[in-house]
């Protein structure tokens, strides 16, 4: 009894740094944004609270705006990534010579400086000599230059396909592990029966692709919902605020305009979303489980 | 006869082409801005503010790899920085980690489960939701415009897939081992020392070029808002300065960003078995 209370103890000493570095530098700012959002903190000495002040601020018809745009956003991202990430898996999981160099070519997006990787959209953005709307005038698709970081609805579109290219290879390589894990041998039996190819993807691939599909759709999820990078860089939220998703709407107000308290209201919303849909995924997979047994 | 295995995985020949325009348009998508970033920095930037558009250089030349060191003075010092974070970075990650693992691996204690859950739900919070906060609590601690400000945050969050990959990693060395020494009267912490450490090396190694690799990709939201000084920016946040001007010398910041990923790239190409075992470890067997 004595032995296995040491190990305990020995297990929590081994478990401190780590867990007290992520109380003091997550746990304790998670706390702090919540107080921070009722009280009128800014670069004033003075900090007043305020109540339910910048709830009621921030709940205007301009919000509600940023938060469909940011649903929409994401919604738009995270199924073209799927898309082109199983796609993308099924062509590598081709048993053709070359694959394992195609597989290592798959991942510079994802390794790289996600900053590089974006400042290179923004040239092929460049409307009077990018390459996008270059060639779009070449093979006579639009008549003059596209500026498409300029314009709302081009902008949105842009900074939506330069989220899906950072987040295709790591979908795209969850997707073809997940794919090699499917046993061979119900390939083999399928084949026996007759089973051609596309019906054999479409009955034993895509089925045991589900659960791994919904995994990585909730990976992307949290991290597109939370992604900040692209926009800044390519747009800063701009033009006209037609690419401000709450993310960029929340660095504004706290950053940009040094407004802490209604920016950590802001953040507070945030988090209330994520927290949704990390429920949302708790109880799918659970009921996936209890429909396995 | 021949194994089913082959039989099944014999393409007819236009099986073979579909894959390989398949692979193709692929590809295209994923590496078409380093292809155009690439020739961007080849050509000289008459021909690049010209139209009509040409994708292929015409007498292109590596003018740009020379000049950029001039335009982007502190260019030399921007890839230091990011090497240094980094690597500074990484070994304090380990340094908790390795613990942390493996007592999430080897040893039962209440709530464990739990814990390893809500270390997990860092992953959900992105540095954008908490940046206010710890913006103040970088202020209090005086670290602001240092490379403190960059590397404390960034260690926080790169502990928790940590800690899952080498959780994993540990669980799979067979308890017998330990037990072994254990019965022979050595200490818990003699045994992670002497017998844990050596075994788990090849999953330290994965995890360490992962998160090395995860802290020099995501080096941006944390250093564009607490560090303002020039001579410790990483090398993103130092070329967005030249991004964000006026009149932004193209080739030469595509010359800066592909000197600046070779690093990465060379990575990849070494180790890239590890990478995608390690990247995808534990998410798929869940």
């Amino acid at each position: 009894m004595h032995a296995r209370r040491s190990a305990v103890i020995f297990a929590w000493l081994l478990l401190a740094p780590a867990l007290l570095y992520v109380l003091t530098i997550v746990a304790y700012p998670l706390v702090d944004t919540f107080i921070l959002s009722f009280t009128d903190a800014s670069l004033k000495k003075v900090t007043n609270w305020v109540g339910w002040d910048n709830y009621d601020k921030i709940f205007n018809a301009t919000f509600a705006e940023v938060i469909t745009r940011t649903f929409v956003w994401t919604f738009f991202s995270v199924s073209i990534k799927m898309i082109i990430g199983t796609f993308g898996a099924s062509m590598l999981n081709a048993a053709v010579p070359g694959r394992a160099l195609f597989r290592v070519l798959t991942m510079p997006p994802w390794i790289v400086p996600m900053a590089i990787g974006i400042f290179m959209w923004g040239w092929m953005y460049n409307g009077q000599f990018g390459m996008i709307s270059g060639l779009l005038q070449r093979a006579g698709v639009v008549d003059g230059p596209v500026a498409f970081l300029a314009q709302g609805s081009t902008a949105f579109w842009a900074t939506v396909i330069t989220d899906v290219w950072i987040g295709v290879p790591m979908v795209t390589l969850y997707m073809l592990a997940a794919m090699q894990s499917i046993p061979q041998d119900l390939y083999e039996a399928a084949w026996t029966d007759g089973a051609g190819r596309f019906y054999r993807f479409r009955r034993i691939t895509l089925p045991l692709l589900v659960p791994a599909m919904i995994t990585m759709s909730m990976l992307s999820l949290i991290s597109t919902f939370n992604s900040f990078d692209i926009i800044w860089i390519l747009t800063q939220g701009g033009p006209n605020g037609e690419t401000t998703t709450m993310i960029i709407d929340t660095y504004r107000t706290a950053i940009g305009s040094k407004k802490y308290g209604e920016g950590a209201a802001r953040a507070v919303m945030i988090c209330i979303f994520l927290s949704i849909f990390c429920l949302c995924y708790f109880r799918v997979t659970s009921r996936l489980s209890a429909g396995e047994k | 006869m021949k194994e089913p295995q082959q039989l099944i995985n014999r393409y007819k020949w236009y099986e073979i082409v579909g894959i390989y325009c398949g692979i193709f348009v692929f590809l295209s998508f994923v590496l078409s801005p380093f292809v155009e970033g690439f020739l961007v920095s080849l050509k000289p930037l008459s021909q690049l503010f010209s139209s009509p558009y040409r994708f292929i250089p015409e007498n292109g030349s590596f003018a740009a790899y020379r000049t950029m060191w001039e335009s982007v003075p502190g260019f030399g010092r921007y890839i230091f920085n990011s090497f240094f974070i980094s690597s500074i970075v990484t070994i304090v990650v380990l340094l908790m980690v390795v613990p942390a693992a493996y007592a999430f691996a080897r040893f039962e204690f209440k709530g464990r489960g739990m814990l390893l859950g809500a270390f997990l739900a860092v992953n959900m919070f992105s540095g954008a939701v908490l940046l206010i906060p710890l913006f103040r609590l970088m202020r209090t601690l005086g670290v602001l415009n240092t490379y403190f400000a960059m590397i404390v945050p960034g260690v926080a969050f790169l502990i928790p897939s940590a800690i899952w990959l080498l959780r994993t990693y540990i669980m799979r060395i067979p308890r017998e081992l330990d037990e072994a020494a254990y019965v022979d009267g050595a200490s818990h912490f003699y045994t992670l020392r002497r017998v844990i450490l050596p075994i788990a090396m090849p999953g330290i190694t994965v995890v360490a070029i992962t998160t090395f690799i995860g802290s020099y990709a995501q080096q941006f939201i944390f250093a564009l808002t607490f560090n303002a000084k020039s001579e410790y920016m990483p090398l993103p946040v130092g070329l967005y300065a030249y991004f964000g001007r006026q009149e932004v010398i193209w080739n030469e910041l595509m010359a800066a960003s592909f000197v600046g990923i070779t690093p990465a790239m060379i990575v990849i190409f070494f180790l890239q078995r590890y990478l995608v075992s390690g990247l995808t470890a534990g998410a798929v067997k869940q």
